[in-house]
């Protein structure tokens, strides 16, 4: 398998229902840079996408251990590292 | 809440993130009856309670839910900044067993301001059902502080919660007497670590403490400087608030500080780095003892909790299970009040003739007042009133309680970022249906301020409690066949009703797409939602408590405001000024403006003096048509229709008088809780004069389109 494609950088945004991602870093302002880190969204921390809203924006995410729901807006200023699935 | 933990019996603040279960074990401390629920942020305000233990009395306080000790909302900076200058003797930080890693990282940070901490870790028999293992006494260890476990809403634990809370106090007590508390830490008990941080920040640290001295003592030096350096604005605004300490005022402090800075950002730490690394340090802590203490035996503990959300927040399933549920509510609701109703009014009835015949030696003036101003005004609230709301808000509790609320916040949130709003905005909306001041208040959950400000002014656009019988009365009276509760006669009266309600929330859409683009512009601010795990609701308690707790407030305020209104009407009706009476002075200034709305004087005066509680509105309306003539059906809607229509009412009338129900000012209490909550008289007046103005002009449009095309 080519990890170069699996294991691209990516926005928290892009990441599908299912599949997980480790972030590398957050291009967030302010009080929610905070407030996200104060729910343990730091750099390292492994994020998996649940499932989006009926409108398809916000996303749920497993942030540990806690469901956590992001708006894209917000979502796509966290750059995350996606996980090689081991399926493909 | 005020900040005072000084007097008398010695206080135990219960801490930790929202929806841990603080409320319930701060209930079953207390026996009160704080209002409990499943959603982050149902402790807005803090609460306080008494609790005896060990022959002594303790003041117990509820704090509001926080992730972190940097506040963001209003709820998380009463909470902060208890903790930081209200000096409690102990501190229970409440931990959810089947998330803990998470929040371990507020205990980590608590533990950085003071030691007096007792670590609950609660809700074990939702863990053990989802398969998760904890080790407590190593948890306990990895702290350095007293862990006690519990599933406190089957009332385990707390006991032994109590004891190790009370065990700290006095520790500390004794300690203080001795006056060698920094001696007395190192022989007596095992040094309670804290957090490390990387290198260059700890450096800062030690150079920045030879110029604390002396400066809000209470505060532990190490992270007081830490605070300092991070120059989180919130906290020095307390800072100098609370504890007198005001950076500006100590030139050489700032000079430091302002060395430091350049320093480390020196060394590659500017501010933001600086703050990352602060909250990062926590939050590894937290994970590498989570890792050492949490074993998952089934890799997907909660499949369950995953399997709901995809019905309920699904693409497809989300919209029309949450329309379904609405209507399955008030379906409920309406069904199951029609039985007490009829048999209450019929009781009422009964007891009317009695009470008439009990007065009769008395003045006529009294027992008219007495019957027909205090009596019928509450039997209409018993009768009418009660019923549906001691249905409709257990109902309402229980869906509460499973953690259905922030999915509907979560679905609907999209449209409130479109509107410029807040998705937490659906929250407090939907406390709005139980009281509109309630729902006010919950607006602090909102962090921006432009946020909650929307949220504030649009609150009352959904029918409280307090109106939404007088809607489902006046679709009973006008817009159902024989009023019968067959089953096309109930399913139609729900349809109704619930698209009435859908007007009102369309309407709170729409009202704050419009303030944001005019008076409160600015762009949708970001946005985290908690989506806690779905509980089994505790359907007996919530059911006795919320039927009982509703029915004497309801009742209570009905009494307060009825019999006053009752005494107005009754002067009203009979003192009189040149020919006619004050009443019909006051009603025929008030009808041309009511008649163009559809309505008449009477009903536009029953909801200007309905001010202090919307629950009295139709029994002054009937009040006042009926002043002299008395009821002598035993069937009371069906009465009240004959009543209604020989006073001119068709179903223009009724339509006018339900969308003006919807849409009017707000009542008195909600009003003073708006101008509290804004500390402005210009926004509480904004949200008394937007609904109004929706209501006005609905009714104008309605009664025009009826005279032109229809009647």
């Amino acid at each position: 398998m080519d990890n170069h494609i699996e294991n691209q950088i990516t926005q928290l945004s892009r990441l599908l229902p299912g599949s997980r991602g480790l972030v590398r870093s957050s291009a967030l302002q302010g009080s929610m840079r905070r407030r996200l880190q104060d729910l343990g969204l730091v750099e390292g921390t492994l994020v998996r996408c649940l499932h989006q809203g009926p409108s398809g924006d916000p996303m749920a995410y497993d942030i540990r251990g806690a469901v956590i729901a992001l708006r894209k807006e917000d979502a796509q200023h966290i750059l995350i590292e996606r996980e090689a699935r081991p399926w493909q | 809440m005020a900040i005072d933990a000084g007097l008398s019996a010695p206080v135990i603040a219960l801490a930790g993130n929202p929806n841990v279960g603080k409320s319930t074990i701060f209930n079953s401390l207390t026996g009160m009856h704080q209002h409990t629920g499943n959603w982050p942020g149902k402790t807005v305000a803090g609460a306080e309670g008494r609790h005896f233990f060990g022959g002594r009395e303790w003041r117990i306080v509820d704090l509001p839910g926080t992730y972190s000790i940097s506040a963001h909302s209003v709820e998380e900076k009463i909470a902060r900044d208890y903790l930081c200058f209200a000096n409690p003797s102990a501190v229970i930080v409440v931990c959810d067993a089947t998330c803990l890693e998470r929040n371990l990282n507020l205990v980590l940070q608590i533990r950085e301001i003071t030691q007096n901490i007792v670590v609950c870790v609660n809700l074990l028999d939702e863990a053990a059902k989802k398969q998760i293992v904890l080790d407590l006494p190593q948890l306990s260890r990895l702290l350095g502080l007293p862990v006690v476990g519990a599933s406190a809403r089957a009332g385990r634990g707390i006991r032994e919660l109590m004891e190790q809370a009370a065990f700290l106090s006095q520790e500390t007590k004794e300690e203080e007497t001795k006056a060698e508390k920094a001696k007395a830490e190192k022989t007596k008990r095992p040094l309670i670590p804290r957090l490390t941080y990387p290198k260059p920040i700890e450096k800062a640290i030690s150079r920045l403490l030879p110029f604390l001295d002396g400066l809000a003592p209470a505060l532990p030096r190490h992270w007081l400087a830490l605070q300092l350096l991070d120059k989180d604005g919130s906290f020095l605004e307390s800072l100098a608030t609370e504890a007198a300490l005001d950076i500006e005022a100590l030139p050489e402090l700032a000079r430091q500080l302002d060395l430091l800075h350049s320093q480390l950002a020196q060394a590659g730490y500017d501010s933001c780095r600086l703050r990352d690394e602060i909250t990062a340090a926590g939050v590894k802590e937290a994970e590498a003892i989570a890792a050492k203490v949490v074993r998952h035996i089934r890799e997907d503990s909660h499949r369950r909790d995953r399997l709901i959300d995809n019905w309920i927040t699904g693409r497809f399933t989300g919209m029309p299970l949450m329309l379904a549920l609405l209507a399955l509510v008030f379906w409920i609701t309406i069904v199951g009040a029609n039985y007490p109703s009829a048999a209450l009014s019929s009781l009422f009835f009964t007891l009317e003739n009695g009470l008439a015949r009990l007065l009769s030696g008395f003045p006529s003036w009294l027992s008219s007042l007495l019957v027909e101003g205090v009596f019928r005004t509450l039997t209409w609230v018993v009768s009418v009133m009660l019923p549906p709301m001691a249905i409709f808000f257990p109902l309402f509790t229980l869906l509460e309680d499973a953690g259905y609320l922030p999915r509907v916040a979560f679905n609907l949130d999209h449209y409130f970022q479109k509107c410029g709003a807040c998705g937490k905005q659906a929250l407090t909306m939907a406390m709005g249906f139980g009281c509109n001041a309630a729902g006010v208040i919950g607006c602090r959950i909102i962090d921006s301020p432009r946020e909650r400000l929307i949220a504030v002014l649009t609150n009352s656009l959904v029918p409280c409690n307090g109106r939404f019988p007088t809607l489902i009365a006046i679709i009973t009276m006008f817009f159902t066949v024989n009023f019968s509760m067959s089953a096309t006669g109930s399913l139609s009266l729900t349809i109704l009703l619930t698209a009435f309600i859908l007007l009102g929330i369309l309407m709170t859409f729409l009202s704050s797409a419009f303030l944001s683009h005019t008076l409160l512009k600015g762009i949708p601010s970001s946005f985290a939602l908690e989506l806690p795990p779905y509980r089994r609701p505790q359907f007996h308690q919530v059911i006795i408590r919320s039927v009982f707790d509703r029915t004497l407030f309801v009742l209570g305020r009905a009494l307060i405001a009825a019999a006053p209104a009752g005494l107005i009407i009754w002067l009203l009706a009979n003192i009189n000024a040149g020919s006619q009476t004050l009443l019909a002075h006051f009603t025929g200034f008030l009808d041309p403006a009511g008649r163009l709305m559809g309505l008449d004087g009477v009903i536009l005066m029953a909801f200007i003096l309905g001010f202090p509680a919307n629950e009295i509105v139709v029994p002054l309306i009937i009040m006042t048509y009926g002043a002299g003539a008395s009821l002598t059906e035993a069937d009371s809607l069906l009465a009240l229709k004959t009543l209604l229509l020989d006073n001119g009412w068709t179903w223009v009338t009724a339509l006018c008088a339900m969308v003006f129900c919807l849409f009017h000012f707000p009542c008195a209490t909600t009003f003073l809780t708006i101008k509290k909550e804004t500390q402005s008289w210009r926004w509480a007046l904004l949200a008394f004069f937007l609904p109004t103005a929706i209501g006005i002009c609905f009714c104008l449009l309605i009664n025009g389109f009826a005279h032109l095309f229809i009647l």
